[in-house]
């Protein structure tokens, strides 16, 4: 029994999480926690979407909130103004950011680092400011209200039990396609793309084209997830989709470790929970920690927290027996260490002679 | 549109324009030493332009002083940004260090909203405001925008002949051309990574002075400004300083210029995605020396 639950152990607690993710909603478990937890899953696929392009492929975005206000946008207006379908509404988003993404993959994808990052700003903020300006069809700074709620034959998702489901149902879908993508030959090439783009190359993958590929889905799944806001929240308003918008999104991805599917949750969750429940509590000193909370990450764990955390549990794992000892012996190191930092930090040894 | 109405426009853009030069001027200065795109640029100008505010008009501080004092405290904040938050990222990539430095803006903008709440504030002008008015043509200038087009002058002059004649200026263009080479024959790549911070805090907060007067200092003026100074260092390719003023005054140009025609698209609530066609066109346009460069880097 014992050696049965240690082989299988990865997947009883799959089972034991997804169990947990069902229960959530209902009143006598977590139920106050329902309305969080649906931004947390509409983040989530976002957040995936940029995990595949930054962490497996590489390439940087710092527009992608426009993709998201996209979608949000395109199934407001159509669903509200035009009368289609909420769910046509929401194909006819996915379809035409992903068409948008397409044309402009092919000329910004000659770029690359800081120049790529760029120029997805400056599309981003293009998008941003047209939401704001083209008042006669967003209805401008003020946003729209009103948009209704999506709906299969009579039952519409008119309460936040019922949403959480389809927000959820939406989430994981995405999660599992992506890791089938990494797994697959599509996902190999981008790893290659990401270690060296002229051994890709020499290797006979067309390294342009599965950055554009990736970029438009990750486009696709920003736009289902805006859709799915505007749904939810039956209101929307440029404000979401700024360049702050694109940076909470970068958070997201890079606290969830870049590199990581599933850490795409983890960072997503912790993320929308530090900004919309914890920090609260510091009143407009809430910023000012996000800075500095990102800031900290990106210095001391670049590969992303949960990845950090991943190889932290790990190392436990195999080193939990020793740990005393370790630990002793860390103790007696511990000044060095500290001195070591300083150094990196201040400029004691730097000014004296030059780095080797 | 008329040659008066041309001028007029025209004076503007000079004016915008040489705000840009200076925002353009602390990116080229830092990239070329570092490699590192500064999203906090901005923010130097910001602290310029609201610490002279409050030292000036609140603590009644004489001019001169308070834009002394307010110049300091910007290279304070660059000295400090390099050394805590960059200096500490050994081995981060692009993408690290870019997330690092809008992690700092982020922070920096956040203290200042607290300090100083969001209103916008209008330092004291330096020399009055009764405008001038134009030779040959029926155009104004105020005091304050010859102020600002003086100081980019100055600034760029002083730039180029440090970089030219001092010996730390000749190490910091080495650094520029080859961090390595420049490490064999003994100079020391981190001072002169502080350096640039330094000198690109200082920039910024001699330009955030100057125009805070003039466009009105607020928490988040840093954002627009920021993006700006980019597109103006874009055109300059972010080597050379003079290009980068070239990039910057024209932009300020054609922005303004734009939005006077009136025409189509080009009203005033899109100036600012003007700007930015600009830079996509710069960026598409220089995208293969671009690449082949960042791939020697």
């Amino acid at each position: 029994m014992l050696k049965f639950i240690v082989s299988k152990w990865k997947y009883l607690v799959a089972a034991a999480l997804l169990i947990f993710l069902i229960l959530i909603p209902f009143d006598w478990f977590l139920g106050q926690y329902t309305s969080i937890m649906i931004f947390i899953g509409i983040s989530t696929i976002v957040t995936v979407g940029l995990c595949l392009l930054m962490g497996y492929t590489g390439q940087v975005s710092l527009g992608q909130a426009a993709f998201y206000g996209l979608g949000a946008y395109f199934s407001a207006v159509l669903s509200k103004s035009y009368d289609v379908n909420p769910w046509l509404a929401m194909l006819i988003a996915a379809v035409a950011t992903g068409l948008f993404a397409f044309i402009i993959g092919y000329p910004i994808f000659r770029l690359r680092g800081n120049y790529l990052a760029m120029a997805t700003l400056g599309i981003g903020l293009i998008i941003y400011i047209l939401f704001r300006q083209l008042i006669g069809i967003t209805g401008g700074p003020d946003g729209m209200a009103g948009i209704p709620y999506l709906s299969i034959g009579g039952f519409e998702f008119d309460t936040n039990f019922k949403r959480y489901f389809l927000v959820w149902f939406f989430c994981l879908s995405v999660l599992f396609l992506s890791q089938n993508i990494v797994r697959s030959r599509t996902g190999r090439a981008l790893r290659a793309i990401h270690g060296s783009e002229v051994a890709a190359e020499s290797i006979g993958i067309n390294v342009t084209r599965f950055k554009v590929k990736i970029f438009v889905l990750s486009a696709v799944y920003a736009s289902l997830a805006g859709s799915l806001f505007v749904h939810h929240l039956r209101f929307v308003s440029p404000q979401t989709f700024d360049f702050l918008g694109s940076v909470k999104l970068v958070v997201m991805a890079v606290i969830g470790g870049l590199a990581s599917i599933w850490g795409a949750i983890f960072g997503a969750g912790a993320t929308t929970i530090l900004s919309d429940e914890l920090l609260l509590n510091l009143g407009e000193w809430d910023i000012v920690a996000y800075g500095i909370i990102l800031m900290l990450v990106m210095i001391f764990t670049p590969e992303g927290l949960f990845v950090a955390l991943k190889s932290a549990t790990h190392w436990l794992q195999h080193n939990w027996r020793d740990l005393p000892s370790i630990v002793k012996r860390k103790r007696k190191e511990l000044p060095a260490i500290v001195k070591s930092i300083l150094k990196r930090s201040l400029l004691t040894r730097g000014w004296r002679k030059a780095e080797p | 549109m008329s040659i008066d109405q041309f001028a007029q426009y025209l004076i503007s853009g000079l004016t915008d324009g040489s705000i840009y030069a200076l925002l353009g001027l602390g990116f080229t200065i830092i990239y070329a030493v570092t490699r590192i795109i500064n999203f906090a640029q901005g923010e130097f100008v910001m602290i310029g332009g609201m610490l002279s505010y409050t030292l000036a008009a609140s603590a009644g501080l004489s001019i001169p002083l308070s834009i002394l004092l307010s110049i300091l405290s910007a290279a304070a904040v660059g000295a400090i940004m390099y050394l805590l938050a960059i200096r500490t990222a050994r081995r981060a990539s692009v993408v690290s260090l870019i997330i690092i430095t809008i992690g700092f803006s982020i922070f920096v903008r956040g203290v200042a909203a607290e300090i100083w709440g969001v209103n916008t504030m209008r330092p004291p002008l330096f020399s009055g405001k009764t405008p001038l008015s134009l030779p040959f043509v029926d155009a104004v200038i105020t005091p304050q925008a010859i102020w600002i087009i003086g100081t980019a002058v100055v600034v760029t002059i002083l730039l180029h002949l440090f970089l030219k004649y001092t010996m730390v200026g000749k190490a910091l263009k080495a650094c520029a051309v080859n961090p390595e080479a420049a490490g064999l024959v003994g100079i020391n790549s981190k001072a002169m990574a502080l350096i640039a911070f330094v000198l690109a805090a200082v920039i910024g907060g001699t330009s955030g002075v100057v125009m805070a007067p003039h466009i009105l200092a607020s928490y988040d003026m840093g954002v627009m400004l920021g993006l700006k100074g980019f597109v103006a260092a874009s055109i300059g390719g972010f080597k050379n300083p003079i290009a980068t003023v070239v990039g910057g005054l024209l932009l300020g140009v054609v922005e303004n210029v734009a939005v006077g025609l009136n025409w189509g698209p080009f009203t005033s609530s899109y100036k600012h995605v003007i700007a930015l066609a600009v830079l996509l066109l710069i960026l598409l346009i220089r995208s293969g020396r671009l690449a082949s460069e960042e791939r020697a880097a």
